[in-house]
């Protein structure tokens, strides 16, 4: 049965408000629902901060993060991530101008930064457990690697995929479906970085205070 | 304009994608890398500040715990504006709406998390009292 | 055997006579369904039609259906529980050891809530939304698909934990310092753990499915003011889903590190706090309740309004309540801890809370009042069960602001007295409004009407049974009987807890009335088919499309004017007697492809789940190698659409012409 009345039929002297004019654009739809995927993931990294508030000062008469964390190194990682975060900016015009060089280019550095970060995070914590702080010694240890550790999970993932969106890019070409994931892409590396924020800030630079 | 910005600058009208930069057509060519540059001057300086924060004796001790929290904030405010693009656009109202729910869900479970188990904390016995019931057992 | 870490033929409880017997009904019964399917040569239609379709209507049905088994198998654990309460006082020991009866009444609760509340709600959100939205699907159906069958892989892995191995003991919520790895070094729990992350994993997509269906897919025309309640509270349902299950997947994510890797979270050594996951679990666990109750208030409010002939009272203010029960419900959590050691002034805080947030619920009820005062009522089936609502709700609704008076919770915490609240308000509140919801949709998804009989039959026995078997709990929970007891020595409780039995034998009478229903509706199918779509005289627009409606809902999408849209229209109609022969334009859509992925990739979900709980380690990262190729897969496939040309639209829509009733 049809009682409706198409769009096209509509007047035309009144856009209607954006509430009402229908179903949005794929674009605008896959960004919002990675918006709000992301949302949910930064309540899942409140939660593990909530767990490492609570368990700071719980270091079972071992090092607490005064004696353990380097801010040579918290420095470094953070310089590459931020720069990732510029890179992969760049990255985003580059699509916008449709310069496929432009993008591996960017793509290819914010790749490396990345990939930096990384190395660094993964020899602080090869230290860190040489020097007998494991997670398994204190409370404080435990929420330590495992938030830190699920933010560096997050970047391996987010690396991976970037991998595999230059594959696509390489393969299928710049098509709406692969802008719109870059697009994800760019959202969840930029969030990322938002998390390393008030990472080295709450966790690395007011652990070295206390 | 391509026809991939002649699609964008109809949906324009109706809401930007989060995370989505404004069309060449709305912005300019150049201001592209522009606003990113700012923004990644602007988060090399309140990161050095940071820095420089937690390591001077210069502030009194327990006003560095909100200097740097005051610092995050900043940070964390640039990357939205000028990486993410958020608040700029038209209808961007969705895209704000859904940033401040998830400021709130992450205060309420961090503020009440804390509030409570510091609560809680205050209700343990002392430690020495506890190691001493542990030790006879 | 290192090669399947801690499996073994021991696994197998071969000695516990009542475990081997429930096994092998339920492998009998599955034996059954598949043989049935292959001898009926349904295979190709069942992958093509069903398990590979990414089709909101499809999707929602198998929800259902998952949620209606484990029905069956969560309510086979209560009465096997009230059995034993209602035999083991004083001498006697009843026929289930305490070992049994922990795992029965642990897996009664995470089935219950995970595996027949969730999936029965999710299900019928995502039926209805869609079509009430007036699009033609959810806004990313392949991960609607996966959600899916998500939860079924947490379903397989917790029935799996019958067969082989065993199930939690530590009750639905797993409090450490009992669910860490020294006080169960069992499978248990790694049962529970594995099969909730997954499960969880699949929620979590659907809370992001739906924000975004809402909020950006909506037909031209319909402003966020004019959307059907029921969308609204199904809006609120899904920003608690989005904003609640990550804190659980984080909370077990740490009970799994310190079961694991020996990790120190909530150890009671080395500066761990068990406490801590006890107040994540709640931050998690109140809005979970209120995930589940939103969308039955608007299957009530959908439910009211049609059968009262009226629009629903005060739809403003249903707007403002939903959406302050939603923010609320953020605030509370503590009221599930109140005796766990906090001050005065965090336990009044959390009290008076509690307290203001049944006022947006009142104004609910008293909105469903005022829709059906001065309405002519009905007195069909779902009309039943929401008056039962009315009255069994704000039982539970009292009961539970007296327990948030934290002296009054101190002597009725974990007594019998809270778990006659809880299942007031979920069985008066949530399966009762499910139970609306299925009686008053059905039509619309299978084309014919349930018998209306059987279907006050089941409503009756569910009322009266309910009543018995929870109202004596409120008053053996004044007398102090706390709950989760496999044996008591005060014979002064055992005939409240006979009657209590009988009550839920009273319930089970009513489940099998509803088989019967069904069974009988399919029989007189004939007879109850609903040839217009719109058998009750409905107010939205679900009612507008065919019964079943055709995979691409509208063929054009409709111009929505005002709240209620379907009235509207069909008032609009018959004031200017319009024309039913008017057909529209059809141009030819876009509708997505059907994908195997999220079939496939709860397989290896399983595989994943099933050898990380025996430690199988090689096993998981096979399944870890095929969950990560089959999504690259899929992020890989050319074809993400099909083209339903204009011609087949033309030629359903003549097919299935409406009839407007008089």
């Amino acid at each position: 049965m049809n009682i409706a009345v198409e769009i096209d039929a509509l007047p035309r002297e009144a856009l209607p408000a954006a509430s009402e004019a229908g179903p949005a654009s794929k674009r605008i739809v896959v960004a919002y629902g990675f918006w709000i995927f992301i949302l949910s993931d930064i309540v899942m990294f409140a939660a593990l901060f909530a767990a490492y508030a609570v368990l700071a000062r719980a270091t079972a008469n071992g090092p607490g993060g005064a004696q353990l964390f380097s801010q040579v190194s918290v420095a470094i990682e953070t310089a590459c991530l931020l720069a990732s975060s510029y890179t992969c900016g760049l990255m985003s015009l580059a699509i916008r101008s449709q310069r496929r060089v432009g993008i591996y280019v960017a793509a290819g550095i914010t790749f490396a930064l990345g990939a930096v970060f990384l190395g660094l995070e993964v020899r602080e914590f090869a230290d860190m457990i040489g020097r007998g702080a494991t997670p398994q010694s204190s409370a404080f240890l435990s929420a330590f690697f495992t938030l830190v550790g699920c933010h560096g999970l997050h970047v391996t993932v987010g690396l991976g995929w970037l991998a595999v969106m230059m594959a696509q890019v390489a393969i299928k070409g710049i098509r709406p479906a692969v802008e719109r994931r870059l697009l994800c892409f760019a959202l969840f590396w930029h969030a990322l970085d938002i998390i390393w924020i008030c990472l080295f800030t709450f966790v690395y630079l007011m652990g070295v205070r206390s | 304009m391509t026809e991939m910005e002649g699609r964008w600058l109809l949906e324009a009208q109706y809401g930007r994608a989060p995370g989505d930069q404004p069309s060449v057509a709305e912005e300019g060519k150049s201001s592209g890398v522009l606003v990113y540059t700012i923004g990644l001057l602007l988060a090399v300086i309140l990161t050095a500040t940071s820095f420089w924060v937690a390591n001077t004796s210069l502030i009194w001790a327990p006003g560095i715990a909100l200097g740097l929290a005051v610092l995050a904030i900043a940070q964390m405010g640039v990357h939205l504006v000028f990486f993410l693009h958020i608040g700029t656009g038209p209808d961007s109202s969705n895209n704000v709406l859904a940033v401040a729910f998830g400021v709130l869900i992450v205060f309420l479970v961090v503020a009440g998390t804390l509030w409570i188990m510091a609560d809680l904390n205050g209700s343990m016995m002392p430690a020495n009292t506890m190691m001493n019931m542990h030790m006879q057992h | 055997m290192d090669l399947l870490g801690k499996l073994g033929w021991s696994a197998i409880p071969l000695d516990q006579p009542i475990i081997m017997g429930a096994t092998g009904f339920m492998a009998l019964f599955i034996v059954f369904v598949l043989g049935w399917i292959t001898v009926k040569r349904a295979w190709p239609y069942l992958w093509n039609e069903w398990l590979t379709s990414v089709d909101h209507k499809r999707i929602g049905v198998m929800y259902i259906v998952l949620a209606m088994l484990m029905l069956l198998r969560g309510f086979s654990d209560a009465i096997m529980m009230r059995a034993q309460q209602a035999v083991a006082a004083g001498a006697a020991q009843g026929y289930l050891p305490p070992e049994h009866f922990d795992q029965i009444f642990s897996a009664h609760g995470t089935i219950m809530i995970f595996f027949m509340a969730m999936p029965f709600v999710i299900g019928v959100m995502n039926y209805v939304v869609p079509l009430q939205l007036g699009v033609r699907d959810m806004a990313f159906p392949t991960l609607n698909s996966v959600a899916l069958w998500l939860t079924a892989s947490g379903i397989l892995l917790t029935n799996i934990s019958l067969a082989v191995g065993e199930f939690a003991q530590t009750g639905w919520m797993a409090y450490p310092p009992l669910s860490e790895l020294q006080f169960s070094p069992g499978v248990g729990v790694d049962y529970y753990l594995w099969a909730l992350q997954i499960s969880g994993v699949g929620t979590l997509m659907t809370g992001i499915n739906f924000v975004t269906t809402i909020l950006k897919l909506r037909a031209p025309g319909m402003g966020l003011m004019r959307m059907p309640i029921f969308c609204w509270t199904a809006l609120a349902s899904n920003l608690l889903i989005v904003a609640a299950f990550p804190v659980l997947t984080a909370t077990f994510a740490m009970l799994l590190l310190d079961r694991y890797l020996g990790f120190h979270f909530f150890s009671i050594d080395a500066g761990g706090n068990p406490m801590m996951y006890v107040n994540l679990f709640w931050v998690w666990g109140h809005p979970e309740v209120y995930i589940l109750i939103l969308p039955a208030f608007g299957i009530f409010s959908e439910v009211v309004a049609t059968f009262s002939g009226k629009p629903l009272f005060g739809y403003r203010s249903m707007v403002a309540a939903t959406m302050a029960i939603c923010v609320l419900a953020f605030v509370v959590w503590l009221h599930h801890f109140f005796t766990m050691g906090a001050s005065a002034n965090v336990n009044g805080f959390f009290g008076i809370m509690t307290m203001i947030i049944a006022v947006p619920t009142g104004v609910k009820i008293f909105n469903w009042l005022f829709t059906m005062y001065g309405g002519r009522v009905r007195f069909t089936v779902p009309i039943l069960w929401s008056i039962g609502f009315m009255v069994t709700f704000v039982i539970g609704g009292m009961t539970g602001v007296l327990m948030a008076v934290p002296p009054a919770d101190f002597q009725l915490h974990n007594s019998l007295f809270l778990v006659a609240h809880f299942h007031n308000v979920i069985i008066g509140g949530v399966v009762f409004g499910l139970m609306a919801g299925y009686n008053y949709w059905f039509p619309k998804v299978f084309g014919f009407k349930l018998d209306e009989r059987w279907g006050k039959a089941s409503f009756w026995c569910w009322f009266i049974g309910f009543y018995l078997a929870f109202m004596p709990l409120y008053w053996l929970g004044l007398m102090g009987m706390t709950r989760r007891m496999q044996h008591y020595d005060n014979l002064a409780w055992q005939p409240w807890l006979v009657v209590a039995a009988l009550g839920a034998a009273v319930i089970l009478v009513g489940i099998v009335c509803q088989v019967v229903q069904l069974g009988v509706s399919i029989r007189d199918r004939e007879r109850n088919r609903d040839a217009t779509g719109d058998p009750w005289n409905g107010r939205t627009l679900e009612w507008s499309t065919a019964s079943p409606p055709p995979a691409w809902n509208f063929a054009n999408l409709p111009h929505v004017t005002d709240k209620d849209a379907f009235w509207s229209a069909k008032q609009r109609m018959r004031t200017k007697q319009a024309s039913l022969a008017k057909w529209g334009k059809y141009g030819p859509i876009e509708m997505p492809n059907n994908s195997a992925t999220g079939f496939i990739n709860a397989f290896f979900a399983v595989i994943i789940g099933f050898a990380m709980i025996w430690h199988i380690w090689w096993m998981a990262g096979l399944g870890i190698v095929g969950a990560l190729v089959t999504v690259l897969a899929f992020a890989f496939r050319d074809r993400e659409e099909v083209e339903i040309p204009a011609e087949q639209l033309a030629q359903f829509d003549r097919a299935h012409p409406v009839e407007v009733m008089a």
